[in-house]
């Protein structure tokens, strides 16, 4: 561990993911949940009011990459994989995060930030389940398999 | 005007994640594994973020409505049942292999790595799939 002032970086931007899921709420009444927010995109229009529901999630989705652009324009590096990173690896993970946060209602920001934030138990169950799988996941890859 | 606050939103989501380094899988990884050097940076990350959203949600709630919308859309079920629970256990597990959550991956394609886009496809798919398969049952 090294000293609390290295943090300062993940705990400001830590808060501005949350002022991000704040503007949301107050703004449009919506959770910002990445992984609801793209279910909602992937799925079938039922009529043609709803095309402005879907408009606003894209442009949401659109600003998150742009965000991170402009982020990397200012502060450019690669990020490091595991190596050698496998393809495999990579979609089956993809994968399992898809199919589990659709059928677990939502994933990091959905439960961990959203939910908590407003005192849900369900989000913080969700959330103390997804820390315990992966923590158990990684242990088993770095420290019985590797 | 509501197009305009979700994209703001959108961007100030992808700083913060650039900012807090919590798009790089191996910071990820790192606070996963409680057993190898374990690095804190998520901790801080979820209470930065928890700060201001408990205080701000508890606010923003006392209005009738928000901002540029009718209603507040929050979600009616409060169970935890056998869904949540597979679901959550799953995404973990997906999460820990790779230490892509949804946001980070999909901020992640402004780096244009080839890994990134793998995940992002293959998460697409499984959302996808699991909608096909799991609005058919209900």
């Amino acid at each position: 561990m090294e000293s609390l002032i290295s943090y300062l970086p993940a705990f400001l931007g830590g808060m501005l993911i949350g002022l991000s899921a704040l503007l949301l709420f107050i703004g449009l009444g919506r959770i910002a949940g990445i992984s609801g927010i793209v279910g909602k995109i992937l799925q079938p229009l039922e009529s043609d009011n709803q095309a402005n529901e879907k408009l606003w999630r894209v442009l949401f989705i659109l600003g998150l990459v742009v965000g991170a652009a402009i982020y990397h324009f200012f502060d450019p590096f690669t990020l490091p994989f595991r190596q050698p990173p496998s393809a495999w690896f990579m979609i089956i993970s993809g994968l399992l995060v898809g199919i589990g946060t659709y059928i677990g209602s939502g994933c990091t920001s959905g439960h961990g930030v959203c939910g908590i934030g407003r005192f849900s138990i369900r989000s913080l169950s969700a959330t103390i389940i997804f820390m315990l799988t992966a923590g158990i996941t990684v242990f088993v890859i770095k420290h019985v398999l590797a | 005007m509501k197009n305009v606050v979700a994209i703001i939103s959108g961007i100030l989501f992808g700083l913060g994640l650039a900012m807090s380094e919590m798009i790089n899988p191996t910071v990820v990884i790192a606070f996963l594994d409680v057993a190898g050097d374990w690095n804190p940076a998520l901790m801080f990350v979820m209470l930065g973020a928890l700060l201001v959203t408990t205080i701000g949600f508890a606010l923003s709630l006392r209005r009738k409505s928000p901002l540029c919308a009718s209603k507040f859309y929050l979600p009616i079920n409060t169970a935890i049942d056998k869904p949540l629970i597979i679901g959550a256990s799953l995404f973990g597990i997906g999460w820990g292999m790779a230490g892509y959550c949804p946001g980070p991956a999909i901020a992640g394609l402004a780096y244009g790595q080839q890994e990134t886009i793998y995940f992002v496809i293959a998460m697409l798919l499984g959302l996808k799939g699991a909608q096909f398969f799991l609005d058919k049952v209900k």
